[in-house]
């Protein structure tokens, strides 16, 4: 099973990328809990892709494949933006984002939480971010 | 789509938040905030009841504020948050840094 969407990079994109996520993500196996943070996981990363790798410009786009194969779910997301990768970035403590007044940095430690696997890979001018979930089944 | 409405009960000023927060809308769940703090609130109190979905942006809005609160003697609550969202609060530790209660009674209660 594949599915796949195109967004713009607004941030109100992201509603639009949550109603698809609902819509694809109805396997049996998944809990209400796992729907949610599998959605959140997957906003964060585009979020951060429309805000710093693309300055909100609605003139580019992000691109969302979602794969299902036996016992995981794969989650690969596209674009053409600086290549940010997640995997570079290391999880803040808490103590200091909150001693900062900082409103970013939670993102990616709900990313690199909720998911099993990150992969990232940049190749002639396209990023490719794969977020993957494993599943007993 | 995130609405809020603010009233004020018991000497707390209340934020009923209604909706979903993303990067999208977070900025008015801040400004609301803000302007609590601007105004001299010394007690604010978040109803979670009928909130759906909160991203890294909104969760970032309470963390941004934990400090002032904590200067300026603010008492910071958090009621209502369904099982699913509470369970985000949890996976960033935020349920240890700030005060969450399951209901509107315990909170003003406890």
């Amino acid at each position: 099973m594949e599915q796949r969407i195109t967004i713009y990079c607004q941030t109100t994109a992201l509603a639009e990328l949550r109603d698809f996520l609902r819509g694809t993500l109805t396997m049996p196996f998944l809990s209400e809990n796992d729907k949610l943070q599998l959605i959140l996981a997957v906003e964060e990363v585009c979020a951060n892709l429309i805000i710093h790798s693309h300055g909100c410009n609605a003139k580019d786009h992000i691109d969302l494949e979602v794969k299902e194969s036996p016992g995981k779910l794969v989650f690969e997301i596209t674009d053409k933006g600086k290549a940010f990768n997640l995997l570079d970035y290391e999880i803040p403590d808490l103590n200091k984002v909150k001693g900062e007044k900082r409103k970013g940095g939670l993102g990616i430690i709900l990313v690199k939480r909720i998911m099993d696997e990150i992969e990232f890979e940049s190749a002639k001018g396209t990023n490719t971010c794969r977020l993957i979930k494993w599943f007993q089944s | 789509m995130l609405n809020i409405k603010g009233l004020q009960e018991n000497g707390y000023h209340i934020l009923i938040l209604e909706g979903e927060v993303d990067a999208s809308n977070s900025v008015l769940l801040d400004e609301s905030i803000q302007k609590l703090i601007a105004d001299g609130s010394e007690a604010i109190l978040i109803d979670g009841k009928r909130l759906e979905y909160i991203s890294s942006a909104g969760l970032g809005v309470f963390m941004s504020y934990l400090e002032d609160f904590q200067e300026k003697n603010i008492d910071f609550r958090i009621f209502g948050l369904s099982e699913k969202v509470l369970e985000v609060f949890k996976i960033l530790g935020l349920h240890q840094l700030m005060a969450i209660f399951p209901d509107k009674q315990t909170a003003l209660s406890s």
